[in-house]
């Protein structure tokens, strides 16, 4: 029997839209409405043929062989009390809850907990601690903003449908005429297909948006006259000329995208976009926001920032107080300088996001590692157990917190394929599992007799090709 | 379940007039009871005070602006956190706590109720997530309604009852428990980039004033017949010569008469007072004055009005309020840090560090107003503690608010001894012509329980050891009939209980804490008005228009609200 | 002065973190209670004894207290965190933290160091004979007090984020930083010898930044005022004076906006 599902949010990307309207006949996602390409695929995902139903341990010839929830939260469990240093990154795509049960693991296990902001906009909460963050929710800028700036960012293909729900196009409440009332602003070193629907384009030569920052700061602060005939390729005619308009507007929107976190000096690129923001509310107001990109990845910050004060690389191994120091404490560096002796990878793909170097010194040296995700992704490829879970969003609802940080409750469509747990669930199994063992007298002694022995790791490249 | 008997205390308990007489407290199956059998676990309280858990009038502790404190403050826990307890989760953070350290401090301090002091609705989702993750403690949270839109319009119209309909909608939808208003007017204005500073600027585009909002939700409110007041934080909070519109502000109750089932007797409670009493025209101390007599006289003698304090307890901090303009020109002032978050036709925060430095002339002067309200009150029941944390500083320092409020030499010596610019306080404020008034122990009771559950409308719930309350009970180390000569002792007692009993669990035993896992709630006020079908279709035009989000998706599910009470107030009977 | 000899016989498996090697936790204190300090490996607490070989005597203050250490610490961090007074030498590399937030006493570290060195510094000598790496003389995450004295000298090059939020004391490099060097400024003073490639006082609100290299890429914010004469760590040589951030907020003093100053050797 067909039954349409309404008002459903999207596990896509940070905008989540929650007006899809999905049809599902007798279990199977049939149809989703107003979703974008990439969020309609992930619903069709999850009706896939080749979808794993069970947890799998990898064998010492690399194939994978089928085993029970109970092997694999037993596998998962000793290997966070028996290392020195365990690291579970991840939770770009999984709900709240799950973020909040892992938490309480990462604590009792004295491991490392990051999140995928740790190679996306992890750069911009260094900002934020540095600079703040005046920002605002999306409606603000849909129904006040009249200048609005997408700087290092490209929402036409990384956020599908940000420019017509919140960014450009919608008519709010004081922003009847839509996109012909709204002037916008697109920086960036790429002529895009955002820019495309810009009223100017400054193109930013890579990698100096720090110095165009500066020179906006200077015209901001009274400056104007010194400012130097051409910035970071940018003609000082059209420093000015942008900033004509963003003084003359009523309400001015930054959006800025990993362009800015993701070019040298990383942080600080954002954190003088902020303090433009300042300066620019001297004449208007003025706000910014980041395009945090999954659906969900603001989430582990601000559910850590509960927890612990922290919202990404946080290092628990003291037991004593959470400690906290990108740089150090994050994911990266810690696989590339050899710091970690385990690997938990939740809900992201380490594999195909980290550097190659330092997943090869992860995935390739005979770190226990466990993959726990709803797909067969590259990390499962090389992990020693891979749980599957329900699909946020498609199997299991939750809180998700999108890139303004509001709070959007996702719902299920269907039922978990093969009866798979939630992360929320396989988490607090994870923690009895541990209290039991730890009352079994399992201690941390940093010993490896549980993993696949290092002998039969395939080489990284092998795995690749 | 257990019984206990809390032996041989002194008790205080202000509901029933008790004032330090000996007596048993016995507790079984979660209630204070008459007797218990012989098999009841005995907790000696000889030479000990025993009062009812504490309750928190206002405390921003969970939400997405407390959050976003916490998250945009590292330097808030470097070698600022206490190491770990090894039964207890870890405890971050000095000026903005984690969940964990947030819910064990409390109960440190024998607290069993704090009410959350802003939600927006549109984040509701967050504060529910985040009361979830906080252990021992009750709470309930106060949508922030001051510059709703629908509220705007409605009040515009003069449509109480449509007004009314709103509210209550919002309260069920974001499980909240009453109607805050924060900056009335300035916060809508602050969409701008603009602000309203006496009760007579109007609101850009909506053309209303404070006061008519102000009015606007005390009507509602009583209307509803809620179980609180509305809750105020006036215009122009923390500028020099802010008293007059704070005098303004709270003459808006004249006129009205609460009206609820609940025994409240307020209409308006007014927050963290200690921030609109100020004379002058600048922070210099040429100018600079405290006005807390000017207002305190006419709180004293306007029984419709509740108030808190919001002492200054002389630390680094973190201010977080939804009133955005104040923390704009706040990181004007101090030139750090500032996050803001303005959220759609609702409301707005903004949050930036702040260092109350014993060493400036403005901080004791803060420190001295915060003290001389709760001293100036003539109705201890309408005047309680808070430091409205954490703007002028950590909850967790209460109890050495109230060792200043005790002992007035431990005041005396700090003005003395700490504050570079004693004398120059001294003569600005009154805190010098308060120099020999103490509190009593009874009189600390009704500002940290029995009063404030009365003006919460909770009375049946918190603040009171008669016979048939839920066992709230904390025991501390100070003998009323031998009170300490050295004031640190009452700092330690009341910040480290001996016992405290949390809905009759015993949660800290011997100044340990021992459970941390028993039930908890989170109360909301389950409003129930006449079909309003204006309403209706108001809620579905902005949703449609205005909301980025689906109305259907606005709602706070039940699946996360956790441990709701509710509490149904219904007028349609 | 008495010294204590610390040879490393183990190394890690993962990184030793040793914020406990400082002459005030090591003063007053027997061969054998040294050898009971706690160092952590992820989370094991071990005995300083099952990694190194303790020799010598502690002073009876930490004033009076000189640590030698010798062997492979290349992954031995936070040594000399919050010391207040006495010695330190340490005879190789070391991983991150070194010095990091020392309020006085000296620290000699005869090779490489790693990120965060001399972090959020507050008084003291802390030099490093070779290079380092990110974050030297920066401040910790948030806060805006970074390094607010002593010295801190770099004979090799360094990387980026030189004196973040630094507000007062002294850091010299010898060799070439990368990128952002006084960034968020608002006090103390940073010589590099060599080449800077961008990003020199960034939103610096005030203080002394002396380049005697080359700038790659100079922040438009900084506007040439005159040629001046500058005696810089001890050599007199004429630079030429830029006054910036223009695009940052910048205090009064005397009715004067007071500027960071950039001196750029002709």
């Amino acid at each position: 029997m067909q039954e349409v599902i309404k008002h459903v949010a999207c596990p896509y990307c940070g905008a989540c839209c929650d007006d899809l309207e999905v049809t599902v006949d007798d279990g199977k996602i049939i149809e989703v409405k107003n979703a974008c390409i990439i969020g309609t695929e992930i619903y069709h995902h999850a009706s896939r043929e080749g979808r794993v139903g069970t947890p799998r341990r990898r064998q010492p010839d690399g194939t994978y062989k089928d085993i029970t929830y109970e092997e694999a939260i037993d596998f998962t469990a000793k290997m966070l009390i028996k290392a020195k240093k365990p690291l579970i990154f991840g939770f770009g795509s999984t709900n709240c809850e799950g973020m909040a049960a892992a938490g309480r693991v990462a604590e009792d296990a004295g491991a490392v907990l990051d999140n995928c902001a740790s190679i996306c906009h992890g750069s911009s909460f260094l900002a934020i601690f540095d600079t703040g963050y005046p920002s605002c929710t999306l409606g603000e800028v849909k129904n006040r903003a009249d200048v609005v700036i997408y700087w290092g960012s490209n929402p036409a293909h990384a956020h599908p449908r940000h420019m017509s729900r919140y960014g450009i196009f919608p008519r709010g409440f004081f922003t009847g005429k839509g996109a012909r009332g709204r002037k916008v602003i697109v920086i960036d070193p790429r002529y895009t297909d955002t820019a495309r629907c810009a009223n100017q384009f400054l193109q930013v030569q890579q990698g100096h948006d720090y110095e165009l920052f500066d020179a906006f700061r200077m015209v901001m602060h009274g400056y104007a006259a010194d400012v130097p005939a051409i910035v970071a390729g940018v003609p000082k005619e059209k420093i000015l000329e942008a900033c004509d308009v963003i003084k003359a507007g009523r309400y001015v929107h930054i959006f800025f995208g990993m362009g800015l976190c993701h070019s040298d000096g990383r942080n600080h690129n954002v954190d003088i976009a902020i303090n433009l923001v300042r300066d620019v509310n001297e004449y208007t107001k003025c706000t910014i926001m980041a395009m945090r990109g999954h659906y969900n990845i603001a989430g582990p910050g601000i559910v850590w920032a509960w927890q612990f004060g922290f919202p990404y690389c946080i290092d628990l191994t003291k037991g004593s107080v959470a400690h906290m120091n990108p740089g150090e404490t994050s994911s990266v560096d810690l696989a590339n300088r050899g710091e970690i002796d385990a690997f938990i990878n939740i809900g992201t793909d380490a594999g195909a996001h980290f550097p190659i170097r330092a997943f090869e010194k992860i995935g390739g040296a005979g770190i226990p590692m466990v993959t726990i995700d709803p797909s067969v992704n590259m990390a499962a490829t090389v992990s020693d157990v891979h749980i599957p879970v329900a699909i946020v969003g498609v199997e299991t609802g939750g809180i998700c917190y999108r890139m303004d940080n509001v709070p959007i409750q996702y719902r299920a469509v269907v039922k978990p394929f093969n009866g798979i747990l939630t992360d929320e669930q396989l988490f607090d199994k994870i923690y009895e599992r541990m209290q039991e063992l730890k009352n079994a007298g399992i201690e941390c002694d940093g010993t490896w007799d549980y993993a696949t022995p290092l002998a039969d790791v395939r080489p990284i490249k092998e795995v690749y090709q | 379940m257990t019984e206990y008997i809390i032996k041989n205390g002194c008790v205080i308990d202000p509901t029933q007039g008790i004032n330090g007489q000996k007596m048993d407290i016995c507790i079984k199956d979660g209630k204070i009871v008459d007797k218990v059998s012989n098999s009841a676990k005995v907790i000696d309280a000889t030479g000990k005070t025993v009062m009812a858990g504490g309750v928190d009038i206002h405390s921003h502790v969970a939400g997405p602006k407390v959050d976003a404190g916490r998250l945009f403050r590292p330097e808030d826990k470097l070698f600022k956190s206490p190491n770990r307890k090894s039964n207890l989760r870890m405890e971050m953070g000095f000026s903005v706590p984690s969940v964990s350290k947030t819910g064990y401090d409390y109960a440190r301090m024998g607290y069993g109720f704090v009410m959350e002091a802003a939600m927006p609705p549109l984040e509701a989702a967050h504060v529910h997530e985040e009361i979830r993750d906080t252990p021992i403690i009750d709470e309930a949270a106060m949508p922030v309604l001051g510059n709703n839109w629908f509220l705007l319009e409605y009040f515009k119209n003069h449509e109480i009852e449509n007004a009314g309909a709103y509210a209550s909608w919002i309260l069920n939808a974001t499980r909240g428990y009453a109607l805050k208003c924060v900056n009335p007017g300035g916060t809508e204005a602050w969409g701008w980039g603009l602000n309203c500073i006496t009760i007579h600027d109007k609101v850009p585009y909506f053309d209303i004033t404070p006061a008519e909002i102000v009015k606007g939700l005390i009507e509602t409110n009583e209307y509803l017949r809620l179980p609180h007041s509305i809750h105020v934080h006036a215009n122009n909070l923390g500028n020099p010569g802010n008293y007059t519109t704070t005098l303004d502000t709270l003459k808006l109750v004249e006129g009205y008469k609460a009206n609820n089932d609940f025994g409240r007797e307020q209409v308006m409670h007014h927050t963290h007072l200690q921030f609109h009493c100020y004379g002058g025209d600048s922070f210099k101390s040429s100018s600079f004055e405290s006005k807390s007599k000017e207002v305190m006289d006419y709180v004293n003698k306007q029984k419709g009005l509740t108030i808190d304090t919001g002492n200054v307890t002389l630390d680094e901090t973190t201010t977080m309020t939804a009133d955005g303009p104040f923390e704009y020109h706040l990181t004007h002032l101090n030139h750090l840090k500032w996050t803001n978050v303005d959220i759609e036709l609702e409301t707005a925060a903004g949050i930036v560090p702040f260092i109350y430095d014993p060493k400036t002339y403005i901080a004791g002067a803060q420190w001295a107003i915060g003290l001389e309200l709760p001293l100036f009150a003539k109705d201890k029941d309408r005047c309680f503690i808070t430091t409205d944390h954490p703007n002028a500083g950590p909850f967790w320092r209460y109890p050495r608010i109230y060792k200043w409020l005790l002992s007035a030499n431990a005041r005396n010596d700090l003005i003395k001894n700490e504050l570079k610019y004693g004398d120059k306080v001294l003569d600005t404020t009154y805190i010098g012509e308060l120099s020999d008034k103490e509190i009593s122990l009874y009189e600390l009771a009704q500002m940290t329980r029995s009063g404030v559950a009365k003006a919460l409308g909770l009375s049946n719930l918190y603040g009171s050891l008669k016979t048939g309350m839920n066992a709230n009970v904390a025991v501390y180390d100070i003998d009323p009939e031998n009170l300490p000569s050295d004031p640190e002792q009452y700092e330690t007692a009341f910040g480290n209980v001996f016992a405290f009993f949390k809905d009759g669990v015993l949660c800290i035993e011997n100044h340990d804490i021992v459970n941390y896992s028993m039930p908890k709630k989170t109360v909301w006020v389950n409003s129930i008005v006449p079909e309003n079908k204006q309403v209706e279709r108001d809620i579905r035009d902005k949703f449609l228009h205005s909301y980025t989000v689906d109305l259907e998706n606005y709602a706070v599910q039940e699946e996360h609200v956790h441990n709701p009470y509710a509490i149904k107030v219904d007028i349609t009977e | 002065m008495n010294t204590v000899t610390i040879t490393m016989v183990k190394q890690p498996q993962l990184f030793l973190e040793a914020d406990l090697i400082t002459p005030d936790q090591f003063a007053g204190k027997s061969i054998e209670a040294i050898g009971a300090i706690e160092i952590s490996e992820g989370k094991i607490k071990y005995p300083l004894a099952s990694f190194a070989k303790i020799e010598g005597v502690s002073g009876a203050t930490a004033a009076e207290t000189k640590i030698v250490l010798n062997g492979d610490l290349t992954r031995v961090k936070r040594i000399g965190q919050q010391m207040t007074a006495g010695e330190i030498i340490i005879n190789s590399n070391v991983d991150m933290y070194t010095g990091g937030w020392m309020k006085g006493g000296k620290i000699t570290v005869n090779g490489n160091a790693d990120s965060f060195t001399g972090i959020a510094m507050a008084g003291g000598e802390l030099t490093i004979n070779g290079n380092c790496q990110n974050h030297v003389g920066s401040a910790y995450r948030g806060d805006w007090r970074g390094m607010t004295g002593g010295v801190l000298r770099v004979t090799g090059n360094v990387g980026n984020d030189i004196g973040t939020f630094m507000r007062g004391g002294t850091i010299i490099v010898g060799g070439d930083a990368f990128i952002h060097v006084h960034t968020h400024g608002e006090g103390g003073t940073i010589i590099v010898k060599g080449n800077i490639q961008a990003r020199v006082g960034g939103q610096s609100v005030k203080g002394d930044i002396f380049v005697n290299g080359k700038i790659d890429f100079m922040m438009p914010g900084y506007k040439y005022v005159e040629d001046v004469e500058k005696d810089v760590d001890g050599v007199k040589a004429v630079y030429a004076h830029y006054v910036g951030d223009l695009g940052e907020r910048h205090p009064e003093a005397k009715g004067q906006k007071v500027f960071t100053n950039l001196y750029l050797k002709k």
